[in-house]
């Protein structure tokens, strides 16, 4: 290992900010209701998980609609980026077959681009709060550059894992559709851990985007941050951040083969 | 000086196909995957050598599946020899394919940007070319509209000017010389004179055997992965011609 030179850096900063320029562009450009589509998205299973579980199951949550968007948006990041992933070098064939740049920096800037768009989608967030007649809280400040931050590393570990391993065995797609819909299920969005049985409360801990998802959606309701779970959340976005870019480097080289 | 050197270099591709089928069907046999993998390889260069020296122009012929486009591949960094050498000094610069790094929901000026970066290029370095691109393209008054409404010769164009403007120190072209309208055709032409005089490194894989005689000081003809001949334009073209009739 050596460390890149100067130029080495500012090229590599150019290019994730440009791509994510494309990506962010793109997806404003092509419809004028661009934003309006992408926050529409999660309201509508929001509405639909509310009269599911709320209307007809009599789940018993205080301000369940403000509880499920509190954890629909910060999933949307995840669900849109791995679900994207593995196409993301499939779409850039002609790219990776002739030039030579550092792939990796398509799933940063798909990752990045979705992790903006949820930013994007905070004001809805605020609107409901305010709804309810709660406000935004100052911990918020803290909160979302942390959270944020390790979300990115999770996302990105898991959408370059995807990404990479699609090239070589194509029908991976549909495991990680099946796959992301488990997660959903899995993690606490349409109920609240306190309702999952006392003896399975532990396996919560082993799904490693549990952590994050409750940390965002204890910031958004109350202003809490819990640091041991926030520091958890970190550990296993490391975990897969590492896992990623392990997969990556050891596949990377073979990427304009099998294109 | 050298700028592009094969030694011994040999590359083959496993046959992906059978393992695209799917993922069960691998998994659940596996050593019977990995003898496939071994046994099915398809040998797209085998021990080739060849040098380029410094701003040499060296075309690359051959039939279609002989190993011009894996040279070209193995030239730019995007592929890996399984043996042998592949040393390339200075920046090389491919001169890609219609529409490839360009987006249709773009504008021009956006998509200079873009295709400039994927070429290696920092933002401070294409916006210093911004304004000679656009010049040499012709088509500022098209720059602010998105590149879908662009004509076909439009996008090759605005490619054309985007690579010949990063100051390549190697300059790939895999088939399309030059494009556009027969005087921007001629332009191309021009400035590729302007990088022979220049002493920029060209390696040319083309079927156009009159470009390829018109425009090269050297070429090669390679054979199933084996370089058949290598020397002066006329007689290797006029072998190769033979060996085709």
């Amino acid at each position: 290992m050596r460390f890149p030179t100067t130029r080495e850096r500012e090229y590599l900063k150019d290019l994730l900010v440009v791509l994510t320029q494309k990506e962010v562009k793109l997806r404003y450009k092509s419809s004028w209701l661009g934003y309006l589509w992408s926050v529409a998205n999660p309201l509508a299973f929001a509405a639909l998980y509310f009269v599911a579980f709320s209307v007809y199951m009599r789940v018993d949550i205080p301000r369940y609609p403000l509880f499920l968007i509190a954890g629909l948006f910060p999933w949307q990041w995840i669900a849109n980026s791995t679900g994207a992933a593995p196409n993301l070098f499939l779409t850039n064939t002609s790219l990776i077959k002739k030039i030579r740049f550092p792939r990796n920096v398509l799933v940063g800037a798909a990752v990045l681009n979705d992790g903006i768009h949820f930013l994007c989608s905070i004001p809805v967030l605020v609107g409901f709060l305010l709804a309810y007649g709660s406000r935004p809280s100052w911990s918020w400040l803290i909160g979302i550059p942390v959270l944020a931050l390790g979300q990115s590393l999770l996302v990105y570990g898991l959408a370059l894992t995807i990404a990479s391993l699609n090239l070589f065995f194509r029908d991976l797609e549909r495991l990680t559709t099946l796959v992301v819909t488990f997660l959903f299920f899995l993690t606490p969005i349409v109920y609240s851990e306190s309702m999952i049985p006392e003896k399975y409360r532990a396996l919560l801990y082993l799904n490693p985007v549990a952590p994050l998802i409750l940390s965002w959606r204890e910031l958004f309701l109350s202003g809490g941050l819990d640091w041991s779970v926030i520091s958890l959340g970190y550990l296993y976005a490391a975990g897969v951040f590492v896992v990623g870019s392990l997969i990556y480097m050891k596949l990377s080289w073979k990427f304009a083969e099998v294109v | 000086m050298t700028a592009v050197r094969f030694e011994h270099v040999s590359k083959s591709y496993p046959i992906y196909s059978q393992i695209l089928t799917g993922l069960k069907a691998s998994l659940l046999n596996v050593p019977q995957t990995i003898q496939r993998f071994k046994r099915h390889r398809f040998m797209a260069l085998d021990d080739v050598s060849f040098e380029v020296g410094q701003g040499e122009s060296v075309g690359v012929i051959g039939s279609n599946g002989s190993g011009k486009s894996t040279t070209l591949a193995l030239t730019a960094g995007v592929l890996r020899a399984q043996s042998g050498r592949v040393e390339v000094r200075g920046r090389v610069c491919p001169l890609l394919e219609l529409g490839a790094g360009f987006h249709p929901e773009l504008t021009g000026r956006e998509n200079i940007l873009l295709n400039g970066i994927l070429l290696g290029l920092t933002r401070r370095e294409i916006l210093a070319r911004m304004d000679e691109i656009i010049a040499f393209s012709e088509l500022e008054s098209f720059l602010d509209q998105p590149l879908r409404t662009y004509s076909s010769g439009m996008y090759a164009r605005l490619g054309f000017s985007v690579a010949v403007h990063l100051e390549p120190e190697v300059f790939l072209i895999d088939e399309v010389l030059a494009v556009g309208d027969l005087r921007f055709q001629a332009k191309c032409r021009e400035k590729l004179e302007e990088f022979k005089k220049r002493r920029v490194t060209i390696v040319l894989v083309s079927h156009s055997l009159a470009e390829v005689r018109g425009f090269c000081e050297r070429v090669i003809w390679l054979k199933d992965g084996k370089v058949a001949a290598d020397g002066e334009p006329g007689s290797v073209i006029a072998r190769y011609e033979a060996a085709m009739a």
